[in-house]
């Protein structure tokens, strides 16, 4: 048996010598060796969470952790900060999706991206994206945490902005990084107040300290607003969202990766990581669950109305990651994170299949110039029904058992919070089925030529849509919640992360009675939402209208995202702008450059003053040294 | 009697050297310097430094003041062709040395001298003593100034060739 | 303060002084080349009298010994001195000082 140690070290090394090695000979290396190292690393490192999973699984609850520390980093004065990982429940969920996800997306992209110039330069940045995530998810304390969390910006700014030669993708690659910085700065403030607070930043010994505060207490309550603020500038909830629908300029496999499975869900798991915390602070707590439910809301109406497939799926991520929030603002943190997991499943299919249709149609990505795709993408086509069952919660796919889980949390702290949440996942259901039936079915609206040259991806893509299709079809099976006699496996697993947060939960759990109730209205009306869409799009054929037309008001401001990037270009880019070339041309021009070439004139002057004293007239010489030694001899007369 | 001696032979040695500055013409200029390097023989002697004396005079007037007459007759200078200066120039030039003898009397004035040291006046001073000083204690200082009159010989001789035989290759 | 002969010290003093200054003076009045280089043996006088007259008021020798020094080197470097000023008469036919200027701003 080897040494645990090892190979939880070798769990974000590998990937990380994988972006090394294909990075040092970016531009020699051959088609296969890129793909077997890049595909390679990320499947061994599967391989091993895999084995510490069941290494877990087997342990007692009290014992449900791997600790492994590799050497001090830094040391000054007070303050350690140690390279450790921590292996415990919650991050081996993230490590089996990172890692899993991750590799079914690299087979998936050695497909999408093969041909293109910079193939090896995308699967060295995938490689380091996956190890920045799970340094992220490893890390046993905040720095090591937040070294992930910037690591995977800077890797989602180099994805986004791949095709760098064009100026839009790279100008959406910049609002994704500026952004990500803003909610960085609440974050660091938060991991300098833990530190001010508590002492250390090592989770196990700020979690300890923690639990002997007092419920509600300020400094806590600061530190979580603070830490959430960087959540929301990661995970995309509302005011710091605008940059992932942008994102979706990154080619098709990154959208999976990053911005559905992963990178997005940092700010999930760093929320759930700092459960005790949060249930310490009811504040917080609320607020997390209002950004999270009016962020669902919201982005699910957008989404009604956008023709890009991607943008589409782009909002429902939003939505979606809005919901988990919701999760974690009732304290059902296990139920979040399961969404998490089930939802990294099916919104990667989605992405993917969506790669695929694009992939088929040479590059067309607008729904109105699709339909009756069906025939021409079988497998895409089934896999992405089953996506989008999954994700509008029919049972027995994934998305229903986490979903309802969700749902019913939240009805039992208050049913407006489960009325809301319920709205935006009915949404959810109509805009997936619409973007399903106007791209599968109905009448063809493709153009003759894209006709012509269509056809079903190769399998190196199909290949990892059957398997996503599968685990979003059976991944529910693990969270059954016990009103459906299912033994509830995830969130015993998890339990010992969230057991302090939940003892300090007071709702009542729910009868089987009701939870049997709610679960039916949400069906029923589930099925009512995607008849509806059937109506519309298949029946009646009722597409879009193109681009320009005249569309009635409250249709327009949807459309247009309410306006909210043009709010934001007003209130903060164009003022920034503004000070900018104020400054520009106030402090610099006149200010300090006249600092500093006045210095330098200072010394041009003052010197075409003295050199006047060079006559070349050896008597003013001598002169000058009589005058010299008389002062010399008159100073020290004074001083006398 | 020596003081009266000592003031003689202070005064005389002052004109001849304010004479020395102000003639006109260069071969006096000469002639009063050699006067006042007698008259510091004079000091030199009253203090007893009979060897000095001797040296200075054969050095001093006889070798150095022989060149400067050479170097006159030479340069054709004695006439009065030489232009003077402007007479601010010459009267800052007075004002200057006024405040430099000034400065120097006011910052020796009231300074404190060392203790004397009584004794016999010894034969510091006479050839022998001074010989002896000269091949022992300092006998480095001796050498290199041979060393040092050589170097001046040749740079003398170098810097005095007429350039005669220009090369043009 | 008196020397073994009865005068005092300080007269050397001033008298050195004056010779000293005197020969500044010509140094800073004349343009003639020739005279303000006798004006430095002059200053180079007034500084040998003083060592003369210390030397024999602390009755050490060394001031005597840097009396024959400094005479040695005078005459070495007025020879080259005078070197250097035939030189210069003989590019510039004068030895006014101030036709020497080229070295200036």
């Amino acid at each position: 048996m080897v040494n645990v140690d090892i190979l939880t070290t070798l769990v974000p090394v590998l990937p990380l010598l994988g972006f090394l090695i294909i990075s040092w000979r970016v531009k020699k290396l051959q088609y296969g060796t890129t793909v077997v190292i890049a595909c390679g690393v990320v499947l061994v490192s599967f391989i091993i969470s895999a084995a510490l999973f069941f290494q877990l699984l087997d342990r007692p609850e009290d014992q449900r952790f791997i600790e492994v520390t590799l050497f001090d980093w830094i040391q000054a004065g007070n303050f350690t900060a140690k390279i450790s990982f921590l292996v415990d429940p919650l991050s081996s969920v993230m490590l089996l999706i990172i890692t899993g996800v991750g590799f079914l997306i690299h087979v998936y992209s050695l497909g999408y991206m093969q041909g293109d110039d910079g193939f090896n330069r995308f699967f060295s940045y995938l490689n380091l994206f996956v190890f920045f995530m799970l340094l992220l998810v490893m890390g046993s304390n905040y720095l090591l945490m937040f070294v992930g969390w910037e690591g995977v910006g800077l890797c989602s700014y180099l994805l986004i902005g791949f095709w760098f030669k064009n100026k839009d993708y790279t100008d959406a690659a910049n609002k994704a990084f500026i952004m990500n910085r803003v909610g960085d700065l609440g974050l660091i403030i938060g991991v300098i107040l833990i530190f001010i607070q508590f002492g250390s930043i090592e989770y196990q010994q700020v979690f300890v300290q923690v639990g002997t505060r007092a419920m509600g207490s300020p400094v806590i309550t600061l530190i979580t607003v603070l830490l959430f603020i960087g959540a929301m500038g990661k995970s995309a909830q509302i005011p710091l969202y605008t940059w992932l629908p942008d994102a979706m300029a990154g080619p098709t496999p990154v959208s999976a990766l990053i911005h559905a499975a992963t990178m997005v869900t940092a700010g999930i798991y760093m929320v759930a990581r700092n459960n005790i915390l949060y249930s310490l602070a009811p504040f917080s707590q609320s607020l997390v669950l209002v950004v999270g439910l009016a962020t669902a809301l919201f982005a699910a109406t957008i989404a009604l109305t956008q023709n890009d497939i991607k943008k589409v799926l782009a909002y429902s991520t939003v939505s979606q990651l809005g919901l988990m929030f919701v999760a974690l603002g009732v304290g059902a943190y296990s139920s979040g994170i399961f969404h998490m997991m089930t939802h990294a499943f099916f919104k990667a299919l989605l992405f993917l299949g969506a790669g695929s249709v694009i992939h088929g149609m040479q590059g067309v990505q607008d729904i109105r110039k699709m339909g009756g795709l069906r025939k021409y993408l079988p497998t895409t086509h089934a896999t992405f029904l089953i996506g989008v069952l999954a994700i509008s919660g029919i049972p027995p796919f994934a998305g229903f058992f986490s979903k309802d889980e969700i749902l019913a949390r939240a009805f039992e702290v208050n049913p407006v919070i489960w009325g809301i949440a319920l709205l935006a996942s009915l949404l959810t259901a109509f805009y997936m089925f619409r973007l399903l039936f106007l791209t599968f079915y109905g009448e063809g609206r493709a153009g003759h030529d894209s006709l012509h040259h269509i056809h079903e991806s190769p399998a190196s893509m199909t290949l990892p849509l059957i398997a996503l299709a599968v685990l979003s079809t059976v991944g529910g099976w693990i969270g059954i919640p016990e009103a459906l006699s299912g033994s509830n496996r995830i969130h015993e697993f998890l339990n010992p992360v969230f057991a302090k947060s939940q003892s300090l939960m007071t709702e009542d759990p729910l009868n089987h009675a009701t939870e049997y109730i709610l679960m039916s209205t949400v069906i029923v009306l589930t099925l009512v939402m995607i008849a509806m869409a059937y109506i519309m799009y298949v029946k009646r054929n009722n597409v879009p209208v193109e681009e320009g037309v005249k569309l009635n008001p409250v249709h327009q401001v949807v459309y247009h995202k309410y306006f909210v990037d043009e709010l934001y270009d007003r209130i903060i880019v164009k003022p920034l702008y503004r000070i900018a070339s104020m400054l520009d041309s106030m402090v610099e021009r006149l200010g300090i450059d006249r600092l500093v070439n006045s210095a330098g004139n200072a010394v041009v002057d003052g010197s075409s003053v003295v050199r006047l004293l060079q006559t070349g007239n050896i008597g003013f010489y001598v002169f000058a040294m009589v005058v010299g030694i008389i002062l010399m001899l008159a100073t020290t007369l004074i001083m006398k | 009697m020596t003081l009266n001696l000592f003031y003689f032979l202070s005064f005389f040695g002052v004109i001849c050297a304010l004479l020395v500055v102000f003639s006109r013409n260069a071969v006096h200029s000469v002639l009063y310097l050699i006067l006042t390097f007698f008259a510091i023989a004079g000091h030199y002697i009253l203090l007893n430094a009979q060897f000095l004396a001797a040296v200075h005079v054969i050095v001093y007037a006889g070798a150095i003041m022989v060149l400067f007459l050479y170097v006159i007759m030479l340069l054709n200078l004695n006439q009065e062709a030489e232009p003077h200066k402007s007479t601010v120039l010459k009267f800052a030039a007075a004002i200057s040395a006024g405040l430099l003898l000034t400065v120097f009397v006011g910052s020796l004035k009231g300074t404190e001298l060392m203790a004397q040291q009584q004794g016999p006046a010894t034969n510091v001073g006479l050839v022998k003593s001074l010989g002896r000083l000269l091949f022992t204690e300092y006998l480095l200082p001796f050498e290199i100034s041979s060393v040092l009159l050589l170097a001046a010989m040749v740079g003398a001789v170098m810097l005095g060739k007429s350039e005669q035989n220009t090369d043009t290759r | 303060m008196k020397t073994p002969q009865g005068i005092p010290l300080e007269y050397y003093l001033w008298l050195s002084a004056a010779l000293f200054t005197i020969g500044v003076l010509g140094v800073l009045y004349r343009r003639n080349a020739i005279i303000i280089f006798m004006c430095i043996e002059l200053m180079l006088n007034a500084v040998n009298l003083l060592l003369v007259a210390f030397s024999n008021y602390y009755n050490d020798a060394s001031g005597q010994v840097f009396v024959f020094f400094i005479m040695a080197v005078a005459a070495a470097e007025v020879a080259v001195g005078l070197a250097i000023l035939i030189m210069m008469y003989r590019n510039t036919k004068t030895t006014d000082i101030n036709t020497l200027d080229r070295l200036k701003w």
